[in-house]
Formats: C-alpha cells, structure tokens, sequence
C-alpha cells in the first residue's frame, strides 16, 4: 500500500486544532479571572504565548531561521503553557489585580481566536469527509 | 474538555454575588430599622469572599466562594426622640450602622460582576456549541 494514503489525523487537522486546544485552556484561566474579580489579594494570570511557541519549536525539526523574527513551526498536539501572572496597571487596596475590563475584552479575543481556529479545523473536516465520500 | 470547567467556576462566581445581592437587600430594608439599644439594632453585613478550596484535594480551583458573612462594628447613630415608644430612658432611639450610598455602590458592583459572568457562560456555551456541531 502506498505510505502517502495512511493518514495521521493530528498532523492533517494541523495547526489550529492544537491551538483550540490552547485557548480553551486560556478561556478557562479568563473565567477564573473574573469570577474572582471581587475576591482579596487574587492575582490574575493569563497563559504566554510566547513561552508556548518556544517550547514547540524546541521539539521539532527547525526550520534555519537567519532573522530574529522568524518564527519556528508549530504542530504537536502535546501543550503545556505557563501560566504567568498579569502586571495590573493600576493597584487595588485590597491585593486583587484583576482588571474587569481588560479580562473581559481579553476572553472576547480569546472567542474570536478559538473561532477563527475552529473554521479552519472544521473546512479540514469537511474536506475530508467529501474526499471519504468521493463527491 | 476544558471549557466545562468554565460553568462550574462561573457558576459559582454568579452564586457568591447572588450572596452579596442577598445581603445587600437586607442591608438596605433594614437602613431604617430602629431599637432601644445598639445591641438590639440592625448591624450591617459584609459577606467576605476568597478563592474556593476543592473538597477532594484541599487545593483552590480558582473558582470563588463566600468565606464567611461579617457583621460591621460602626456606632450606630443615636436619635433623640423621648416620644417614640422604643427610646430607652434617657429618651434616645438606635438606627443601624447600615451606609445606603455604600451599600447601593456595591450593588451596581455587585450586579456588573454578575452580567460579566453570565456573558462568559454565554460565550463558553455558544463555542462548545459550535465545536459539537464540527463536521456536519
């Protein structure tokens, strides 16, 4: 049997099945950010990004990046993000960080994102399932 | 799936500020109340809230719960009115230690934070609605 016919399904859903996996594990990190809006001296986190893409592209065969703006290629479904705490730009007497506002408008971009990645996965299904059904 | 996690802690975020709601009613129908002495009359209550500790493993689950309701320790305000059946016998009454502006402050913070709650339960819910829906 031709090797090109078996097909992995992690590595054809790609990129953005991971990354549903990514914000829905920040949508829940938002959400407990704002259900303790009004509890003392909680401190807000927030998942980094930046640390996800590194740890990914330490896992892979790298591309040769020659400029610092480069970015590795991301597509392991293994993920584990740090979970880092939010700088407030402004302080509250009793020790709580959450900034309602910057927390809500956050977990509506966090939507967004997680729906764009959704889309993407979901033309990839479809496509299969048309490829399946020989349509 | 990680996204279920999101109802439980907002449903208990929405059910703390029910709590504090509750409180806050009785604050504010009891802001007029009167007594004989400042032991007998209404003292306003705060409830106090902290991060939720699962049962199972002793951890927090980053969801919030009501720690504990405090009663505040203001004087009360004393009201001279020798006519008034309740004044004791030096002819003063005692009104609650209950602050309206305050309490009504923390209502409108109280409901914001739960409309943000009930807006992430919509959000969650509409998105795991359409990652079911994925394929069809």
């Amino acid at each position: 049997m031709d090797s090109q016919l078996s097909l992995n399904l992690d590595s054809y859903l790609g990129t953005h099945a991971t990354a549903m996996i990514v914000r829905s594990k920040r949508a829940t990190v938002l959400a407990n950010n704002l259900a303790n809006a009004d509890t003392p001296g909680y401190k807000a986190q927030d998942l980094s990004f930046k640390n996800i893409l590194n740890k990914q592209s330490d896992n892979q065969i790298s591309l040769s990046g020659n400029n610092k703006s480069h970015i590795g290629t991301l597509q392991s479904a293994t993920l584990s993000p740090t979970v880092m705490y939010r700088v407030p730009t402004q302080t509250s007497q009793d020790g709580n960080t959450v900034q309602t506002d910057i927390e809500k408008s956050a977990f509506t971009e966090n939507a967004i994102r997680y729906q764009a990645s959704l889309q993407f996965t979901q033309s990839r299904v479809s496509g299969l399932i048309k490829a399946i059904r020989g349509e | 799936m990680n996204l279920f996690n999101i109802f439980d802690t907002t449903g208990h975020a929405l059910n703390t500020q029910n709590i504090r709601l509750n409180i806050i009613a009785s604050n504010i129908g009891n802001a007029n109340t009167v007594a004989s002495s400042p032991d007998e009359a209404y003292k306003a209550l705060n409830p106090i809230f902290s991060q939720a500790i699962d049962q199972a493993t002793g951890l927090t689950d980053g969801s919030v719960a009501v720690q504990s309701i405090e009663t505040s320790d203001r004087p009360h305000p004393m009201l001279y009115q020798p006519d008034n059946p309740m004044a004791d016998e030096n002819g003063y009454i005692y009104q609650s230690n209950v602050n309206s502006i305050e309490e009504m402050a923390n209502m409108i913070a109280a409901s914001r934070s739960y409309q943000t709650n009930v807006e992430v339960v919509n959000t969650s819910k509409t998105l795991m609605l359409e990652t079911i829906r994925m394929g069809r």
